[in-house]
């Protein structure tokens, strides 16, 4: 169906070719998932099979792509309307009308359908998508899944025999990203349409996959091949994968019910031993020696790392993620124990007094109770992880910690003071939130502009923000602009720029969305070493495996209330969609991570 | 099919004429016919327990309510039985009986023509009146629609302004009964007729207010329209060579609220980086992302547009594509040199026809143009006839306040020297009233069940 033919893309103002030696065919009616770490140029790829990539983003193109026999040299993307459906990340950056039923007719009145044609189809594809009954709604009253489905319903009417997406389910929530999943299985199955999907979180879609194509770094060949095998060689693999490396089974399963159908052994050998309680593992300050010891040496043997799913990059020229994460941390905690010298304040983790207490909250939204009667602690030392579905809210109380929203009713105290009663300069100093797109927090031109911006604000010493920022994130240059920064950078970024002020109280909102494991991993084990310096995190996140990661206590939401709270293993063990893949295998017993596993074999 | 033919013939064969005298009329078999009627079934609600149809007449029966059902209540919901005073009443609103937003614009347009020929402030009360009343009970709760409460709040403001500048200005009308003299400027020779500051007058304060208070209604009526009526379904009904000027109005419609999000939530973000989130700082700090983010967005959206079949022309031969092109270039130069001919004094004569000609021709050129669109309409808003009762009531309303202008000019513009009670005339009131109409004869909004 698609074929690529010694492809290769290369951006103007790019002197290397963002992919190059593309040489693969992909056939009807599969589901080709493609993976890879960040910057690889998954996006570029998939952008090839539109004819987005020259003819939209610029660029030169060599050698051919041909999508059912049209060439996207000679073919415009709107040529290859009828043929290609694409979907972005974003789907509010897809529509084009404001209406469901408009939507999904949009594409076909482009291609100018018959009206008797598009009627039908828009029918059909409402019952196929199960939309029927917000046919009439405004797009901007959905909720994040079912504007997915929408953005895919849009580009499946004009019956396209192959469909792009781009990372569909990366900003969804684990109920929505089933949704939108289970859909494309079922278009794949009954439809025989050929699927091309990135996607970072590996997690929930590697089961879903017929082939998996590897983009194992920039510029490098793309392998192509069963998923399993892909992912016994794959740099990026989600916690099952790591568990079944770890296991040594082979084939590797993927999904948690091949996993769980080989794991009687290994739940057999694990019976002995008890995990170590999330919070010890957390708060003991290993060495960065003790980690790599870990890691097996012995050639052929892939590596292991973080276990929120793995990140090894057989890259030359690429830092290994994990030596720079330590190296991160020492420095970082160098910068933190200066700050506390400087400032001659004491470690806040000896003291067991409450950072923050929210007591029956409650916060209405025109007439709609976003929060209601939620009490919560939060103590020094402790990372709790709130979860929930989009709009159960999350935000909401994250932003009524740092006083953006009024509480309607009860009171929220972060260190005795009241956050929305409290001028936003002396606030910083008591809680700081990272809000969930990095971006809103910087204004200026270059990293050093708005490290100096950021002391100004905090009243710390100069230099400060950027001994965090050198500490986050090593090797970033002063004058680089944020805008140029990844996903990741940019969020170390903003989060060095919130510790400034040196908050006892941080939180931080959906902090993995768009990270790669590599990335994710070093987010964790900077969260982690904060805690253990006495800071108070709170982390709304749809990523249960961060969530089992580091998070010490896991808080639920729904519709506003608290319907869960208790230590994280107490609360996500039982639970259908908040457990993390390894506890789903090895359930009944307590256990979390993958590290947690090695630690308990080594 | 069922055996017994009679009663699905006899149901659709009286669909939508069925009088409502025969539905109430309970024979052994009227239940068919009167279910399939828009307007519902009997009353009578004895007869299925002793309705001697056999079981298979129930296939039939079921198929011509379904029939009925599409100008009826939301689909799928069952109705056994209504009362009389139910069936009354209109359908909810569905994608297949909305009403053309046309309607509702000329509708609108009516209301506003009619206030803008009175002064009355007791008519211009009932015209804002009969338009609330509609907005309230037949806006959706569409993000266009919440746009009422803002006209309205703009109203208020042109009357305030009207009012301070009347206080400020001073009016020409001639008043006797002082209110407040304000310490007046004195201005030089040549600014003779302009004056800042002095005596405020009763009478030229009431004079301001019901001016203002018309200015007001004018735009309370335009944002009834705005809230009742898709603005972005009146743009689809743009012909074809248009439409891509319609798109682009349509992005930047549902652009225009995203910035406004985006200013608010970087304005309350800058919170988090201990900096005020007032002030004019706050706004220039923000506003280079905004503007970022609003172009990443367009810029998105255009990726999204372009691979989803935007601009695709179909093959238009050569010949056609050159006529197009003469056609429109020379009907353009023919309206401008007709414009020309008909301002300038010497070429009055045929200043007319050349226009005329130079428009018929560049009408010709869209028209050929949209050969070159390949593009077809998705269920386009039909025009039926609660769409004419919708127009008609607003026509209505205009009329009767022009007739009513020229009959009893005294009743519309109430004097204000010397000051008087303004009185409500009887009949053009009652002309206003008709304005109601649309209230009772369009679809209702659904009441919002699954909103949330």
């Amino acid at each position: 169906m698609i074929h690529f033919e010694e492809v290769s893309v290369t951006y103007e103002g790019h002197e290397a070719p963002t992919i190059q030696q593309v040489q693969l065919t992909i056939p009807e009616g599969e589901l080709v998932l493609l993976i890879g770490p960040s910057g690889v140029g998954k996006s570029t790829l998939l952008g090839t099979v539109s004819g987005l990539v020259p003819h939209f983003t610029g660029g030169t193109l060599r050698g051919r792509v041909t999508v059912d026999g049209r060439d996207t040299r000679t073919h415009k993307p709107r040529e290859l309307a009828d043929l290609v459906g694409t979907v972005g990340q974003d789907p509010l950056a897809h529509f084009v009308t404001d209406t469901v039923e408009d939507e999904l007719a949009y594409g076909m009145e482009s291609l100018g359908l018959a009206p008797h044609v598009m009627r039908r189809r828009v029918e059909e594809t409402l019952d196929l998508l199960g939309l029927a009954d917000l046919r009439d709604r405004p797009i901007a009253t959905l909720s994040g899944g079912q504007q997915q489905r929408v953005a895919i319903g849009s580009v499946l009417t004009p019956h396209p025999k192959v469909l792009v997406l781009d990372e569909p389910t990366s900003a969804l929530d684990p109920a929505a990203a089933e949704e939108v999943l289970s859909v494309l299985q079922r278009l794949v199955h009954d439809l025989g349409t050929t699927v091309l999907m990135a996607e970072h979180r590996l997690e929930r879609v590697i089961q879903y996959a017929d082939r998996a194509l590897l983009l194992p770094s920039p510029a490098a060949a793309p392998i192509l091949g069963t998923p399993a095998e892909i992912m016994a060689i794959s740099p990026v693999h989600p916690p099952v994968v790591t568990l079944g490396r770890l296991a040594g089974w082979n084939p590797l399963p993927l999904s948690v019910r091949d996993a769980r159908r080989r794991a009687t052994d290994l739940r057999a050998r694990l019976a002995t031993r008890a995990p170590l309680s999330t919070s010890q593992a957390q708060h003991d300050p290993q060495p960065p020696t003790a980690k790599t010891s870990h890691k097996k040496t012995r050639t052929g043997e892939p590596t292991e790392t973080g276990g929120a799913g793995g990140y090894d990059n057989p890259a030359e020229g690429r830092v290994h993620p994990e030596r720079p994460a330590a190296e991160g941390i020492s420095r970082l905690r160098a910068a933190l124990r200066l700050r506390r010298g400087t400032n001659a304040t004491p470690p806040r983790a000896a003291k067991a007094i409450a950072t923050a207490t929210v007591k029956a909250l409650g916060v209405r939204r025109a007439r709609i109770d976003a929060l209601r009667a939620v009490t919560l602690t939060l103590t020094p030392g402790e990372t709790t992880a709130l979860m929930g579905r989009n709009g159960a809210g999350k935000s909401t109380l994250l932003n009524a910690l740092v006083g953006m929203i009024e509480p309607t009713t009860g009171t929220v105290t972060v260190n005795g003071r009241t956050p929305h009663r409290t001028p936003p300069r002396e606030l910083i100093r008591e809680v700081g939130l990272v809000p969930q797109e990095p971006r809103d927090l910087l204004y200026a031109d270059t990293v050093a502009a708005e490290c100096a911006a950021a002391d100004a604000d905090a009243e710390a010493p100069p230099g400060t923000c950027r001994d965090l920022v050198t500490a986050l994130l090593p090797g970033v240059p002063d004058d680089t602009h944020p805008r140029d920064l990844s996903e990741g950078q940019r969020l170390a970024l903003a989060l060095a720029i919130v510790l400034t002020g040196r908050p006892p109280l941080l939180l931080l909102d959906e902090p993995t969305r768009g990270l790669d494991y590599a990335a994710k991993a070093r987010l964790a084990d900077v969260l982690r070493d904060l805690a253990a310096e006495g800071h108070a995190i709170v982390l709304a996140t749809h990523d249960v495996e961060l969530a089992a990661e580091i998070a010490h206590r896991v808080v639920i939401l729904a519709d506003g209330e608290v319907v869960a709270d208790g230590p994280t293993a107490d609360v996500v063990v039982s639970s259908p969609s908040f457990a993390p893949q390894v506890s789903k295998i090895l359930a009944p017993d307590p256990w979390l991570t993958v590290t947690q596993v090695r630690e308990a074999l080594a | 099919m069922p055996t017994n033919d009679e009663p699905p013939q006899q149901g659709t064969a009286n669909t939508p004429a069925a009088p409502p005298a025969t539905g109430g009329t309970p024979t052994h078999f009227a239940q068919p016919p009167t279910a399939s009627t828009p307007v519902g079934e009997p009353a009578a609600s004895g007869v299925p327990t002793h309705d001697p149809q056999p079981p298979t007449a129930s296939t039939p029966h079921k198929k011509a309510r379904g029939a009925g059902g599409k100008t009826g209540p939301a689909a799928g919901q069952p109705h056994p039985r209504r009362p009389r005073a139910e069936r009354r009443r209109t359908p909810y609103t569905t994608r297949s009986n909305a009403l053309h937003p046309g309607a509702w614009w000329l509708w609108a347009i009516g209301l506003a023509t009619a206030a803008s020929r009175t002064t009355n402030p007791l008519l211009l009360a009932l015209l804002v009146a009969v338009a609330g009343y509609v907005v309230a009970a037949r806006r959706t709760d569409a993000p266009w629609a919440r746009s009422y409460t803002a006209f309205v709040k703009l109203g208020l403001a042109v009357v305030a302004i009207r009012l301070v500048f009347n206080v400020a200005l001073g009016s020409p009308i001639p008043g006797t009964h002082t209110l407040l003299t304000l310490p007046e400027a004195p201005l030089p020779d040549w600014a003779k007729g302009i004056r800042i500051g002095g005596r405020v007058t009763a009478e030229g304060m009431l004079f301001a207010l019901y001016d203002g208070a018309r200015l007001a209604t004018l735009l309370i009526c335009v944002g009834a329209a705005n809230a009742l009526a898709n603005p972005a379904r009146l743009l689809k009904s743009l012909p074809g060579a248009l439409y891509e000027a319609g798109v682009a109005v349509v992005v930047a419609m549902t652009f225009a609220p995203n910035m406004v999000a985006d200013v608010a939530r970087l304005r309350t973000v800058r919170r988090l980086r201990g900096r005020p989130t007032g002030g004019i700082k706050a706004i220039l700090q923000i506003g280079l992302p905004v503007l970022e983010g609003a172009l990443e967005r367009s810029v998105a959206v255009a990726a999204s547009m372009d691979a989803r079949g935007y601009g695709r022309t179909a093959h238009v031969p050569p010949a056609v594509r050159h006529t197009t092109t003469v056609l429109t270039l020379g009907g353009l130069l023919g309206v401008c040199a007709g414009t020309y001919g008909l301002l300038a004094a010497e070429g009055a004569r045929y200043g007319l026809p050349v226009l005329l000609t130079g428009l018929a021709a560049a009408l010709a050129g869209l028209r050929l143009g949209g050969r070159r669109s390949v593009r077809t309409r998705y269920r386009p808003d039909r025009w039926g006839a609660r769409a004419w009762l919708v127009a008609g009531s607003g026509a209505a309303v205009a009329a009767a306040m022009i007739w009513a202008g020229t009959y009893a000019p005294d009743a519309l513009h109430p004097g204000v020297v010397p000051l008087t009670a303004p009185e409500l005339p009887l009949w053009p009131a009652l002309a206003t009233l008709l304005g109601l109409l649309p209230a009772f004869v369009t679809p209702a909004p659904q009441t919002p069940q699954e909103s949330k």
